[in-house]
């Protein structure tokens, strides 16, 4: 991979306030030209400190970071040139009207005059803000807020896009037409965002990166992260009939190939109705197999017991991120 | 130049967004105008000795007020880090904000030529003793917001930047009224830094090439030490 492809480069990066422990402890990864990287973790994770850094806003204590070949904190300039940031929180001028605002905007970020006013048009359609250019920002909506902050981060079209929790705090409809922007912007452009919330990920990211605890938990595509823990899948069973008490069934499962654990996870004991009684069995399953032919079968044959009820739980990102974020350091990949 | 322009250009009009700028003029321009005029019925001399005399008390209560916001504000309302990360120094960010603070400052200065005018009405005035007071007034009104400046990148609370800067201020305007208390050996100390002192000079209108070194070193070492401040986010 050529290296003018690699837009953002962290390399090592750590970040302590003076805590007991970093911020960020010891990140490294990189993203490429038309990613669009969605940059996950918990709250504290240390992914605001990491946009921080990538900005030029804050110093690394140790590590180093580049943007589009530029060192973030010894060729700041150069590497805030290429950048469009929105921070958490959206802070913006509240004094000025939009159209003020994004004109001061565009004259430190430097776009050109002759440039401007179709920046400006473009700019203002893409984010949906053309009829509330002559409103005080102050008096803006949060969506109306977010979609302004949108627009002074893209207005001088650069090259990667550092976007802090656009969409928290929005209506789903507006979270939408944010993605929406986001994706359109990633066809060429390299965006980093960071979120809690998965599906977002799903939706609009080629990658993914996970930290936790300031450490750096998983990075790869969605289906990648899905794909490393879907093995570990889970399979719950319903079992009744006469015999469809737990200790007979759980008996035969454990011929089975490819169940490694069988649990039971609830009986329900209709003995004073007419329903049948019933036992819920959790059985995780081995790396990569499906044995629920197999299962159904043991059960189907067996004399006195129904089979009732069989799902198989896919991974989510959701299981990934929560298995990769809570025993941190384990999932490292 | 081109950010510490639009910088500059920002800041300014946004003085004029809230009515905090306003209020400061008007209350400058009663004050100083009453004040003077008043003394100068009863003095009935055609000078403007007792206006400039009055501005280094006045200026240090008024700049602050018209400081405080520069850095504080930006800091309080998560601002700073948007402009922060566009492609300006905090160099430039400061003198930027400085020169806007100059502007409403010069407006302000600019809106008393007119006393000097109706006082020539009246008499045979100065000119050239007048014009030389009015740059004096300029450079020391400037040296006051150098230290509002650096006040506000101490803190995100306007208040305390204000409060800050007036303390400063004050310690510098009173200063050439200890020498009696502290005895003569302090006297050439206490003379080289009080602004008060050095302002008088110029309030007769002799414009001393020491005075107005004095007001840039101090200009140029509060800038220093705002820049500074900005600064010291990357090195913690």
């Amino acid at each position: 991979m050529a290296t003018q492809d690699v837009m953002i480069r962290v390399d090592r990066l750590s970040k302590s306030y003076g805590g007991p422990r970093p911020a960020v402890d010891d990140i490294s990864f990189e993203v490429r030209r038309g990613e669009v990287l969605g940059f996950l973790g918990p709250n504290g994770a240390g992914k605001t400190t990491t946009m921080k850094i990538l900005t030029s806003f804050l110093a690394p204590t140790s590590g180093r970071a580049e943007v589009a070949g530029h060192d973030v904190y010894s060729d700041s300039v150069e590497a805030r040139r290429k950048i469009g940031y929105l921070p958490e929180d959206t802070p913006l001028y509240k004094d000025m009207t939009v159209l003020e605002y994004l004109d001061f905007v565009a004259d430190v970020r430097g776009v050109r005059k002759e440039h401007r006013q179709a920046r400006m048009k473009r700019v203002v359609e893409q984010c949906g803000i053309s009829d509330r250019l002559g409103m005080l920002v102050g008096e803006l909506s949060k969506g109306y807020r977010q979609r302004v902050g949108l627009a002074q981060a893209i207005i001088h079209e650069p090259e990667v896009l550092i976007l802090d929790e656009p969409t928290s705090g929005l209506d789903p409809n507006q979270i939408a037409e944010i993605r929406g922007v986001i994706k359109q912007i990633g066809q060429e452009k390299t965006v980093i965002f960071s979120t809690h919330i998965l599906g977002e990920v799903q939706a609009t990211c080629s990658r993914v990166v996970i930290i936790a605890d300031g450490k750096l938990a998983a990075d790869g595509t969605p289906d990648d992260l899905m794909r490393k823990t879907s093995g570990q899948g889970e399979i719950l069973l319903e079992v009744g009939g006469k015999r469809g008490n737990d200790t007979e069934p759980l008996a035969l499962l454990r011929h089975v190939d490819g169940i490694e654990d069988v649990k039971v996870l609830a009986t329900a004991d209709w003995s004073l109705s007419d329903r049948p009684r019933a036992t819920t069995f959790r059985i995780t399953v081995k790396q990569g197999v499906d044995p629920r032919g197999d299962i159904a079968r043991v059960i189907a044959t067996a004399d006195g017991m129904d089979l009732l009820s069989m799902s198989m739980d896919k991974a989510s990102l959701e299981d990934v991120f929560r298995k990769l974020t809570t025993t941190s350091g384990t999932g490292a990949a | 130049m081109q950010n510490v322009v639009a910088i500059a250009k920002r800041e300014f009009s946004s003085y004029f967004n809230s009515p905090i700028a306003y209020l400061v003029v008007a209350a400058y321009l009663i004050l100083s105008g009453g004040l003077f005029f008043s003394g100068l019925f009863l003095g009935g001399q055609a000078d403007m000795r007792a206006f400039f005399e009055l501005s280094p008390l006045l200026f240090f209560i008024i700049t602050p007020m018209l400081t405080m916001r520069l850095l504080a504000e930006e800091r309080a309302q998560g601002t700073m880090e948007l402009l922060l990360t566009m492609p300006v120094t905090d160099w430039e960010v400061v003198i930027g904000k400085y020169l806007a603070s100059l502007g409403l400052l010069a407006v302000m200065i600019g809106l008393t030529i007119p006393f000097a005018i109706s006082v020539a009405f009246l008499g045979p005035l100065d000119k050239g003793a007048t014009m030389s007071a009015f740059v004096g007034q300029f450079l020391m009104c400037g040296t006051y917001a150098a230290i509002g400046l650096m006040a506000s990148s101490f803190t995100k609370n306007q208040i305390v930047a204000a409060l800050v800067a007036l303390f400063i201020g004050f310690g510098l305007f009173i200063l050439g009224r200890l020498v009696p208390v502290l005895g003569p050996w302090a006297a050439p100390f206490i003379n080289a830094i009080c602004i008060d002192i050095r302002f008088q000079n110029a309030a007769r209108g002799v414009l001393d090439t020491r005075d107005v070194l004095y007001y840039l070193s101090m200009i140029g070492g509060c800038l220093l030490v705002a820049q500074a401040t900005l600064e010291s986010r990357r090195w913690r």
